[in-house]
């Protein structure tokens, strides 16, 4: 890894940066089982705690369900608790993420995108996280290697918030983030105490003097209760959400929201897109704008909450809005971004004309060119008023 | 379209190709560069071939595509022409330095690029590394010819990084081999 002595300057992968983000974190355990594209994270994780520059108890578990369970037992003894993730493991620990969540445990785990099986494959989609959309988690979303290391503190800040309590997911695309090396800027250990804190957990399982039980039976009497109250956090997540970012930004000179607009002011045409591919989304905007076309970009940062509001207003105005989603919903309607974005739009007075895209399933690469074309297509049913295809795969 | 110098690397898995990108990319950011090193990793196993990339930037870069048309392209193994679509999407101003004790001009013809202006430069970087670093380490040796024949980045940055961020994790005698790989490289890579 390369630091150099000069300036906080850095050139780390996404991968390294985000263990380093744990690290500055300095959480109480860590369960850990690697897979592919997430496995850097943990190895630099493990060698941080064999080296004592944390004070982390890392468990090495025996799958990710095992994993996720020890995170739920250390978190509801008061733990603070951290550990990574990707695709197949996210998958084994499906029925613990429910738990979790309903448990109200402030887990953090990074999630490096990647497909799903069959057919076999390492590389990035969304199909992971977006198939764990209602479980209940907090999802933050990152374009570059220093969003992913930046949004690791912010996601501690909202899912540790006393009005949330939830779990919450650090996403970043596999291989293209994760295993790219990339320029950042790291926040020095005091820095991020100071923005994170120091946690107590609540109705700690390790206060004897004070016994409770976690996870008992409740049937019709309190059930929806329970649920009615898991729903009102994450509706207050997002104001959370939005106040963290805000102070992050103001704290460390990089400002963030729930979404990312970019160039939609006047904007006629707009590509939703989540994670690395907006940037190359972006470069194709300016050169777009060059030639006079009115085209914008919207990214999300926050997928869970969703953003409805905040999206709704920075597409008002746009006439034709393109959603890529990098998973499909297998629904032959569209990818998911597509359909909650479309409902989100729904009660604005004159709202855009909207067509789901899937690209990228796989690692398959995204390029400048495909995002010319969605464009292009675009600005032509800007012109003509009709969509021929609503839901169509690109990049094939 | 924002400007980038855009680097491809060529190799087999275990020679050291995502180690190449990152070492020049590191070099760079001491520089003042904005980077990006980024491996394509196929099938995980010994022997098969690997691409690394560069890019290199005086503004933030945004771009985060796979580089298809790459201004500078290294072949550690020579093997691999032919076989692995090293010219592949490679510009007319392109350069390639290749891992080869051929001469520059018999290589330009292995690579079938006939009377095309691409610059086209070797250097026998598995001899060197051996006689330098004791084992095969072609990606040394190429920083080093990269230094030279390019301006992407200055022998005394690879050299000054390498000491910098490697001294902890390598004992004195790996770095001076290194250090001295980069500069026999230098000295000793050819072209026309």
């Amino acid at each position: 890894m390369a630091v150099t002595a000069h300036t906080k300057k850095a050139a780390l992968t996404g991968n390294t940066a985000v263990a380093i983000a744990m690290k500055q974190i300095n959480p109480d355990v860590y369960p850990a089982y690697p897979i592919t594209p997430s496995t850097g994270i943990v190895e630099d994780f493990s060698g941080f705690v064999a080296d004592g520059s944390v004070d982390t108890e890392l468990i090495t578990v025996e799958s990710e369900h095992s994993a996720m369970s020890a995170c739920i037992g250390a978190s509801a003894a008061g733990a603070r608790v951290m550990t990574a993730t990707s695709s197949q493991g996210l998958a084994l620990m499906w029925e613990m993420l429910y738990i979790a969540s309903g448990m109200r445990l402030p887990i953090v785990i990074a999630d490096v995108n990647r497909a799903l099986s069959a057919p076999i494959n390492i590389h990035c989609d969304h199909s992971d996280s977006m198939g764990a959309r209602d479980a209940g988690w907090l999802q933050l979303y990152a374009e570059t290697v220093q969003e992913a290391y930046d949004n690791v503190f912010m996601a501690m800040r909202i899912a540790e918030n006393a009005k949330v309590m939830l779990p919450a997911m650090v996403c970043m695309d596999g291989f293209i983030t994760s295993h790219a090396i990339e320029n950042l800027d790291l926040l020095s250990d005091e820095e991020v105490r100071g923005f994170v804190g120091e946690y107590k957990g609540r109705n700690s399982l390790l206060d004897t003097d004070n016994p409770v039980t976690w996870g008992a039976m409740v049937l019709q009497d309190h059930y929806i209760t329970f649920k009615h109250q898991q729903s009102e956090a994450m509706t207050r997540a997002k104001g959370v959400a939005a106040g963290v970012m805000k102070e992050f930004g103001e704290k460390f000179g990089r400002p963030y929201g729930l979404i990312d607009a970019y160039r939609l002011e006047d904007a006629e045409a707009a590509i939703v897109i989540m994670n690395s591919a907006a940037g190359t989304t972006k470069v194709v905007v300016d050169d777009l704008r060059k030639q006079g076309k009115k085209v914008g970009v919207l990214r999300l940062r926050l997928f869970r909450p969703f953003p409805f509001k905040e999206i709704a207003d920075a597409l008002r105005g746009v006439k034709v809005v393109a959603v890529l989603d990098r998973a499909d919903s297998m629904n032959s309607f569209g990818g998911p971004l597509f359909n909650e974005l479309r409902s989100a739009l729904y009660d604005l007075d004159n709202r855009p004309k909207v067509m789901s895209r899937i690209y990228g399933l796989g690692g398959r690469d995204y390029k400048v060119k495909d995002a010319v074309e969605v464009f292009e297509e675009l600005l032509n049913i800007s012109k003509t008023g009709k969509i021929d295809t609503m839901t169509k795969y690109i990049t094939l | 379209m924002e400007t980038y110098l855009e680097v491809r690397w060529h190799g087999r898995a275990q020679q050291g190709m995502v180690t190449a990108a990152k070492v020049l990319g590191e070099a760079c950011l001491i520089a003042g560069k904005y980077v990006q090193a980024f491996p394509e990793f196929g099938p995980e196993r010994m022997g098969a071939p690997v691409r690394a990339y560069n890019r290199i930037s005086d503004a933030p870069i945004r771009l985060h595509s796979q580089v298809t048309n790459p201004r500078y392209v290294l072949i550690a193994d020579p093997t691999l022409i032919g076989v692995a679509g090293v010219t592949d999407g490679a510009p007319d101003d392109a350069v390639f330095i290749v891992n080869s004790p051929k001469s520059a001009k018999e290589m330009r013809q292995e690579l079938g690029l006939g009377g095309k202006s691409p610059k086209v430069y070797t250097l026998d970087a598995s001899k060197i590394s051996l006689e330098t670093i004791g084992r095969l380490m072609p990606n040394t040796p190429l920083l080093g010819a990269l230094a030279k024949t390019t301006g992407i980045v200055t022998l005394d940055a690879l050299i000054g990084n390498f000491k910098e961020n490697y001294s902890k994790k390598f004992p004195p005698k790996v770095i001076e081999g290194n250090v001295a790989a980069m500069r026999r490289a230098y000295e000793e890579v050819k072209g026309e």
